[in-house]
């Protein structure tokens, strides 16, 4: 791996959060099972800063972003820590501030632009509809709104547009009507969930480009979950990554994408087919993500991690956070200058560096039961 | 009508008991093959319109190699490999599978084309029978070609293991039972159970989480030099597609633009659609971000595709002689597979372009 080490930087004051989740746990109560999908996340988001959350499915990246809008349903889902959005708690306002606040303040992308759309009205109608939902306007003003949101969004012909139905329209430019539905009430956070996924590759670059600019010139924070390594560095101010319902690695975009520290994550980027020799196996990640309703105990990446030990499955990692603000919960990370590094010949606990628990390391009953 | 050619450079296969051609006859000839379905509408139902999903596509796969085919979506890449496949009969054009034509009197018929010919879509659970568990699945088509029940079971587990799934474990479950990765491990198992020579895969991986993508594109490499065999790889990741392929076709509105060796179309793209479509490719890094997208709109309709060049209603460098003549991509199949051909009047000498090179023979 390349082991570019950014310059050292004193850590500066920040500004008060605009967004900010503390300790967030999701849990699915059914009568077969109890999925813990969410395991404790916390982050803090700035007005007018994108943050990538990248993981594979099951990682609990969309249930986090759906517990902002309070989207689950009520009697089989407990939702334990804070969420705050500007002066809203979302986690104790009352049901009918929460419908008012969805679209106006925390608005949502979805990745299937054809179900998030209701294939009887047309485009217009619906758009028009949203905008009459949240604000006191006239029928005439509502449809003028619309004309000027298409045109936001960059749809060519939009008059002509305003009158099409779903069906009519394109991908790519279904998806730039939902984002110009989500926009429709002037969001301060907008939710997007991977909503490049099912475009062609030219196409998702135009959607990409176009989000980028709207989120700058609106000055609205964004979460842009993805499972792409390639377009989280197209978007991303910070960047997160989940797995198994935890953040396991957080940071400025280019620090976690280009100078990777977690395991997962240099893994993930390892595994990923970008102009390696043809000859050569790609360096897959053996196994498969975990099973939500029986997590491993300690660090849930251990069952699939080459530096993995004992001293992996003992408890979940703390999270060891450098200057930069660079977070990394792996038992091999350590600060080195102020700087977060990794190195896979450190162990977890002094025990197991002094070689005293050697015997607990060869039995994998021990293993398990940690 | 079938031209022995001269394997391309590196992937010489090693003689098969199951040749027929011999080791420089292709494994397969596609020559001049059309679809178009046709767009019915009003009282009487009469054709309107058609759409030109497949537009007189011509190429060579030659034997042991992976020929990727990109291109956006609505380009006909996925009509194509249902026209490879027979799923849909065609309008026009031939396929010559090593060595013989397809279809045709003292040629393959069907049963035989589907032994040497298998496919694995790109929804692994759609294309596995949900009341099936998966080794009766993998032992279908065996036991259709006439295989006893229990040979079939023998090779159904066989091929488990081959695909790195545990028989005695996985056999006996049922599609839903799995994750995306083992379902897509079981479609190989099950395109790989008639001992084809040619797999086509579209969009094999592209469902598939990057940690289990990897995963599988390993797997695919494993069995392809085990098994001797050819893969025709259709996908729109362009990354994916240079690791595995050894040469690339594309398609761009029905017709194939261009076609040449992986690393030639990658380093050196001829055709300004090709140079586009590669420049949609995402950095890893944040400080490469591409700040304006290189191909704007999206693809003009294939029911009344564009006069001339289909691309130049967004190519950058169009000039008149785009609008109005449909430029040649060259005579693939006269020609050796490791030559990199593209449809485009900037590299056909004097075509009228003002980018056009001046000699013969420069590609």
């Amino acid at each position: 791996m390349n082991d570019m080490s950014p310059p050292a930087v004193a850590a500066v004051p920040r500004p008060e959060p605009f967004v900010r989740v503390e300790d967030l746990r999701v849990t699915f109560v059914s009568r077969d099972a109890t999925v813990r999908a969410v395991n404790g996340i916390s982050f803090d988001l700035e007005r007018g800063k994108v943050l990538c959350v990248i993981g594979e499915s099951g990682s609990g990246k969309s249930v986090m972003m759906r517990s902002l809008l309070r989207l689950h349903p009520k009697g089989r889902t407990v939702i334990e820590g804070g969420m705050r959005v500007g002066e809203h708690d979302i986690a104790s306002i009352g049901d009918r501030t929460m419908t008012k606040l969805r679209g106006s303040l925390v608005s949502m992308v979805f990745q299937e632009p054809m179900t998030a759309l209701d294939p009887l009205y047309t485009v217009g109608e619906q758009i028009a509809e949203t905008v009459r939902r949240h604000e006191k306007v006239s029928r005439e003003a509502a449809w003028a709104r619309a004309l000027e949101l298409l045109e936001l969004v960059r749809v060519p012909s939009p008059e002509r547009r305003l009158k099409a139905y779903p069906h009519e329209l394109s991908g790519g430019l279904r998806q730039r009507i939902v984002i110009a539905m989500a926009l429709s009430c002037r969001p301060s956070l907008l939710l997007a969930d991977e909503p490049t996924t099912a475009l062609d590759a030219s196409v998702q670059i135009q959607i990409l480009v176009l989000l980028r600019r709207i989120q700058r010139e609106m000055g609205m924070a964004m979460i842009f979950v993805t499972h792409d390594l390639g377009v989280a560095a197209q978007i991303a101010d910070e960047v997160a990554v989940m797995y198994a319902g935890r953040i396991i690695e957080y940071g400025d975009a280019r620090d976690v994408l280009v100078a990777p520290k977690h395991p997962y994550t240099r893994a993930m980027l390892a595994s990923t087919a970008k102009d390696q020799g043809r000859d050569h196996p790609l360096e897959a990640i053996a196994g498969s993500p975990p099973d939500l309703r029986a997590l491993p105990d300690g660090c849930s990446f251990a069952p699939r991690c080459a530096h993995a030990g004992p001293d992996c499955t003992r408890a979940v990692p703390a999270p060891v956070t450098d200057l930069r603000r660079h977070m990394a919960r792996c038992v091999r990370t350590r600060l080195k200058a102020g700087l977060l590094t990794f190195d896979p010949g450190v162990a977890g606990d002094p025990a197991v560096r002094e070689g005293i628990d050697l015997a607990a390391r060869s039995s994998p009953a021990h293993c398990a039961s940690a | 009508m079938i031209h022995p050619i001269a394997v391309a450079g590196g992937s010489h296969p090693s003689p098969d008991p199951r040749d027929r051609g011999g080791p420089a006859q292709p494994m397969l000839i596609v020559q001049g093959l059309k679809k178009s379905f046709p767009i019915r509408a009003g009282l009487l139902n009469r054709t309107v319109a058609e759409v030109r999903a497949v537009d007189d596509v011509s190429f060579v796969v030659v034997k042991g190699e992976t020929l990727g085919i990109v291109g956006e979506s609505g380009c006909g890449k996925s009509t194509l490999a249902r026209l490879l496949m027979h799923l849909i009969p065609k309008d026009a054009g031939q396929l010559v599978l090593d060595g013989d034509p397809v279809g045709e009197a003292r040629g393959v018929m069907l049963d035989e084309l589907r032994r040497s010919l298998q496919m694995v879509f790109q929804d692994s659970a759609s294309s596995l029978n949900p009341r099936l568990p998966i080794e009766q699945s993998i032992a279908y088509g065996p036991r259709v070609q006439g295989a006893s029940g229990s040979s079939a079971k023998a090779q159904a587990r066989s091929l488990m293991e081959k695909v790195g799934l545990n028989p005695s474990l996985f056999g006996q479950r049922y599609p839903h039972e799995l994750s995306g990765g083992q379902k897509q491990r079981v479609n190989i198992a099950r395109a790989l159970a008639l001992d084809p020579r040619l797999l086509i895969l579209d969009e094999a991986v592209s469902a598939l989480d990057k940690s289990v993508e990897a995963q599988v594109l390993n797997l695919l490499g494993v069995l392809k030099r085990q098994l001797n065999l050819t893969y025709i790889f259709i996908s729109h990741d362009l990354h994916v597609v240079r690791y595995i392929s050894d040469r690339v076709l594309v398609m761009y509105l029905g017709q194939v633009v261009e076609i040449g060796p992986v690393d030639a179309i990658y380093d050196d793209p001829k055709h300004p659609y090709t140079q586009a479509l590669l420049a949609c490719r995402l950095s890893m890094d944040p400080e490469a971000r591409v700040e304006a997208a290189p191909l704007a709109g999206d693809p003009p309709s294939p029911v009344s595709p564009p006069p001339g060049c289909r691309f130049h209603t967004r190519c950058p460098f169009v000039e008149e002689i785009c609008k109005t003549a449909a430029p040649v991509l060259g005579d693939v199949l006269a020609l050796a597979p490791e030559r990199h051909l593209a449809a485009c009047h900037m590299v056909q000498p004097g075509s009228g372009h003002s980018r056009a090179p001046d000699r013969v023979g420069v590609h």
